[in-house]
């Protein structure tokens, strides 16, 4: 009988112990969820890993660091929102758009080349030193959680994240740009014949998941204060792992996964393994693909011969 | 024009090939920005060629080419350390816990294995997976990889996240030359034998390759592990090359630069990739140079000129390329003494062939 | 009990609640042409599938020369959901992937044709004889098998010739006219060395001359190769005029077998394809 409250009081030693991990792990998971939705939604319909959006993501830390050097906030968090939108909508038009026929490798490798370019404009651009990202009023105020001091966006990432995953699953599920988009996820070609317009289904697809890596951006980088032209690379996997996780195309499957993904990091890395919380992820996500290639929600594809 | 006579012009091809550097390298000083470009195209085309043997030869689209090129490093750095210099470089780790070296030739031929049998114990689990998917798994493992050779425990051994250095390395052209021609040359022989013609019917169509008798699992197994040997020969030769290795250098950007070298080359020619790979280098490191640097003309400043343009200007052309020449330098076609004959008496050339495809390394 | 050269006992195929084939039993013996009709979605390509090995039957199996290469029973969830007949018969695991059965010497065509696309029509042969090579990774690589490499050479040269498609030899195989492309294909199967051929609708998109052609073909080839053939078709002149016996399968299930003059008699058949989808 004595053995109960002893394993209470271990799990609320261990409890308090973690807190600030299990905290830290909760609010990059809400950041990573906003990435992965981008990923899921683009993947969904597309079938493409959009290598590019963790560079995306990266690229609006970026704007952010110079719109805010010269203009007010309430100015410069909506231009970095509407810049991002436009960033990943000409991407989609320039890169993505042209090689609608062609094989699937060739859109990945076109991916690939825009991440390469991004990444080398950022250097250019920031002469390859981590630029200060600027302290955002409120949100990056210290504050008190259960003894454990923290930033407020700690707290209000999880909340946002779950605000904008529930009015993005209400977008898709209820209006007509909705429905149209999961029409084109469950079959690309019939849902063009049925006069459904795929290029902006995708376009929109697009600027959806940028809007959410913008939103992203600002909470990540507020915890994170550097920006450096590689930075968004690792975010942006492990989002992509998390999407996979949850079962690739679904929005709620992403959410979940990266909530999982940020907290396992986090405690793997208040367990002294920091070296090992990036390798973690990709032992997950090759576990997932081996033993589960459809992830927790995802749907069965069959081939057929 | 036979066979016979084919392969031996590619021989005096190459021997022409081999003596004209050697001259250069007579006349020339030994820091001419040439010898930078040519060391180091030649290491980049063997990785490359390595790579198109998986993604444009078997169909397999596999990002794991640094993770490779970094155990194949290790492996060389590792084992030609001199012993009495072992207690500098492992400073904080006793003179670590390797206390012998071996010949060079055979730390390359290790690091070859030691990455082939990564790829083995790798391969069991990832290859049954599908395009996009094997290809975000293999990046992973390379991560992976990354990880564990920059951690402390491993330390004596690897260094933790110090530089290795002290090993042996090159000085002639000649030398990434020779290796990357030998290896270059028993993968050309690989694809124009019936293994060969087994993983290109794997890439067209795996289905019917499986119908054919061939046995799926085994053939991209053997098509991973032979690329991944060549994969870390490659990189001891770009250790040899840099004198200093770090885990950190083997990103995953690496690999991209690798997977745009071979698409530039063409996915699915030899010659393709050896000839991206040097204009590759050639553009990256050397032509383009002028846009890193301030430039005025007479009093005026040119806008846009300084450190980092270079590269935006680079990867700009690359997406031009990947957007509007799909197909890259070469398609599958191969650069051959027999196809520019043909081309010259205005035979055409239906069947592609793969014929001494480093004639041209 | 008469030795036959492929034997399907009791095979059905479960896809979640849907059977694809139920309760199939299929006996073809040496030199036949065996031909298997239905209405489309009858099943009969997934049949092709479970003796190939690209599928797992969910019960029964199948013998070939009186061995057993393919055994399965209800396993998992299919043990709940299982609806077929003769559950508990069997208790092995066989499941051989579709080269071992190749390997044993049963090759197959594909109903969408499926060639080797970026290889000429003699590359796409030579491809089939890589399966009865004796030489391995490192004598290929380094040309040491010379004489095993002529010697494949030569004998996919003979099938071009044999076939008569020699005049497309370096031909890209999607480049060639459809009729050749199908009998490429059939080319590419007989460089496995078969003795048992299984073909999936060689005469669909063909036109009635085409499929004269063909017929005279078929049982050429089953003769020069000592051939037994087992064949899905439409093209009920073709299959009526060649085939030893015949079985009809309608919703997965067998519903008549017998020689061509029983099968067109036959009131079940006749109201499975009057009833049914319309083929001919």
């Amino acid at each position: 009988m004595l053995r109960i409250p002893d394993l209470g009081r271990d799990f609320m030693e261990w409890f308090s112990k973690n807190l600030p991990y299990l905290l830290a792990g909760v609010s990059v998971g809400g950041q990573y969820a906003l990435i992965a939705i981008g990923y899921t939604m683009v993947y969904g319909i597309l079938r493409l890993i959009n290598f590019a959006h963790g560079d995306i993501f990266m690229i609006a830390g970026l704007i952010m660091i110079y719109a805010s050097a010269s203009m007010p906030m309430y100015v410069s968090i909506p231009l970095v929102l509407i810049a991002t939108v436009i960033l990943g909508f000409l991407i989609e038009r320039v890169a993505y758009k042209p090689l609608r026929s062609a094989p699937r490798m060739s859109v990945m490798i076109s991916a690939i080349g825009v991440s390469y370019l991004l990444q080398n404009l950022a250097l250019y651009i920031t002469g390859g030193l981590a630029q200060q990202y600027p302290a955002i009023p409120w949100i990056s105020d210290t504050i008190q959680v259960f003894g454990a001091s923290t930033k407020r966006v700690t707290v209000i990432t999880p909340v946002l994240t779950i605000v904008l995953v529930i009015i993005l699953v209400a977008l898709i599920k209820y209006t007509k740009i909705g429905m149209a988009m999961r029409a084109a996820a469950k079959d690309f070609e019939t849902s063009q014949l049925m006069g459904i317009k795929i290029n902006s289904v995708i376009s929109m697809t697009f600027i959806i998941g940028s809007f959410l890596a913008a939103v992203g951006s600002l909470l990540f980088f507020t915890n994170y204060t550097g920006v450096t032209p590689t930075v968004g690379a690792m975010p942006g996997l492990k989002a992509f792992v998390a999407a996979v996780f949850g079962g690739i195309g679904s929005i709620p499957g992403a959410v979940i996964g990266a909530f999982i993904i940020g907290i396992c990091e986090n405690i793997i890395k208040g367990m002294g393994w920091t070296t090992f919380s990036d390798a973690f992820t990709f032992a997950l996500l090759i576990i997932v693909l081996i033993a589960k290639p459809t992830g927790l929600f995802g749907e069965k594809a069959t081939d057929k011969v | 024009m036979t066979k016979k006579k084919a392969a031996v012009i590619n021989v005096a091809l190459i021997a022409a090939l081999l003596i004209a550097l050697y001259i250069m390298e007579q006349i020339l000083p030994p820091t001419a920005m040439v010898f930078t470009v040519l060391k180091k195209g030649a290491i980049y085309a063997l990785v490359a060629v390595s790579m198109n043997l998986l993604n444009g030869f078997t169909g397999l689209f596999s990002l794991g080419q640094a993770g490779f090129m970094l155990l194949g490093a290790y492996t060389y750095g590792i084992l030609t350390i001199p012993v009495e210099q072992r207690e500098f470089v492992y400073q904080y780790f006793d003179g670590g816990i390797v206390k012998f070296t071996v010949p060079v030739v055979v730390a390359l031929i290790a690091a070859g294995a030691v990455a082939a049998v990564f790829a083995y114990l790798i391969g069991l689990p990832v290859l049954r997976l599908k395009s996009d998917y094997l290809a975000i798994a293999t990046l992973g493992f390379a991560e992976i990889i990354r990880a564990v050779f920059q951690w402390d425990k491993l330390g004596p051994l690897t260094n933790g996240s110090n530089l290795l250095r002290s090993y042996p390395t090159f000085q002639s052209v000649l030398y990434p030359f020779i290796v990357s021609g030998i290896c270059i040359a028993i993968i050309v022989m690989l694809i124009n034998s019936t293994y060969g013609r087994a993983f290109k019917a794997i890439r067209d169509d795996e289905v019917a390759a499986e119908a054919m008798g061939i046995n799926l699992a085994h053939h991209k197994r053997m098509a991973f592990i032979i690329s991944s040997f060549f994969a870390g020969v490659s990189g001891a030769l770009l250790a040899m090359y840099q004198t200093t290795i770090q885990a950190s250098m083997f990103k995953s950007a690496m690999t991209y630069e690798i997977l745009l070298i071979v698409v530039i080359g063409g996915i699915g020619s030899v010659t393709g990739s050896c000839i991206s790979s040097f204009l590759f280098i050639i553009f990256s490191e050397w032509i383009l140079r002028f846009l890193d640097n301030d430039t005025y003309i007479g009093s005026f400043h040119v806008p846009l000129l300084r450190s980092g343009f270079r590269k935006v200007v680079f990867s700009v052309i690359i997406m031009v390329i990947v957007l509007f020449f799909r197909k890259g330098i070469m398609g599958t076609r191969e650069f051959s003494v027999q196809g520019i004959c043909n081309f010259f008496t205005g035979k055409s050339r239906k069947k592609k062939a793969v014929k001494g495809g480093d004639s041209n390394d | 009990m008469t030795e036959n050269v492929l034997k399907v006992e009791n095979v059905t195929m479960q896809f979640g609640g849907v059977l694809a084939v139920d309760n199939m039993n299929i006996e073809v013996n040496k030199g036949e042409i065996i031909s298997l009709i239905g209405p489309n979605g009858a099943g009969k390509t997934t049949a092709f599938n479970v003796i190939t090995g690209v599928y797992a039957p969910t019960n029964g199996a199948v013998y070939f020369n009186g061995k057993k290469i393919i055994e399965n029973h209800p396993q998992g969830k299919m043990k709940k959901l299982y609806q077929g007949e003769n559950n508990g018969k069997y208790s092995s695991v066989l499941a051989p992937t579709p080269d071992k059965i190749t390997k044993l010497g049963i090759a197959r065509t594909f109903q969408n044709i499926r060639l080797f696309k970026s290889q000429t029509a003699f590359e796409n042969i030579l491809i089939a004889k890589h399966l009865r090579r004796t030489s391995n990774l490192f004598t290929a690589t380094f040309h040491l098998n010379g004489k095993e490499e002529a010697q494949m050479r030569e004998e996919a040269e003979e099938l071009l010739r044999i076939l008569g498609l020699e005049d497309v030899r370096d031909e890209l195989a999607t480049s060639l006219p459809y009729g050749k492309q199908r009998r490429l294909e059939i080319a590419r199967a007989l460089a496995t060395k078969p003795e048992l051929l299984l073909l999936d609708e060689p005469a669909a998109g063909m036109n009635p001359q085409e499929t004269d052609e063909l017929t005279a073909f078929i049982a050429r080839i089953r003769d020069e190769f000592g051939l037994t053939i087992f064949m899905i078709e439409h093209h009920m002149d073709l299959v009526m005029e060649i085939s030893d016996r015949i079985y009809v399968l309608d919703f997965g299930k067998p519903i008549a077998a017998g020689t061509p003059d029983e099968i067109q008699n036959n009131p079940r058949v006749i109201e499975a394809y009057l009833g049914g989808s319309v083929d001919e």
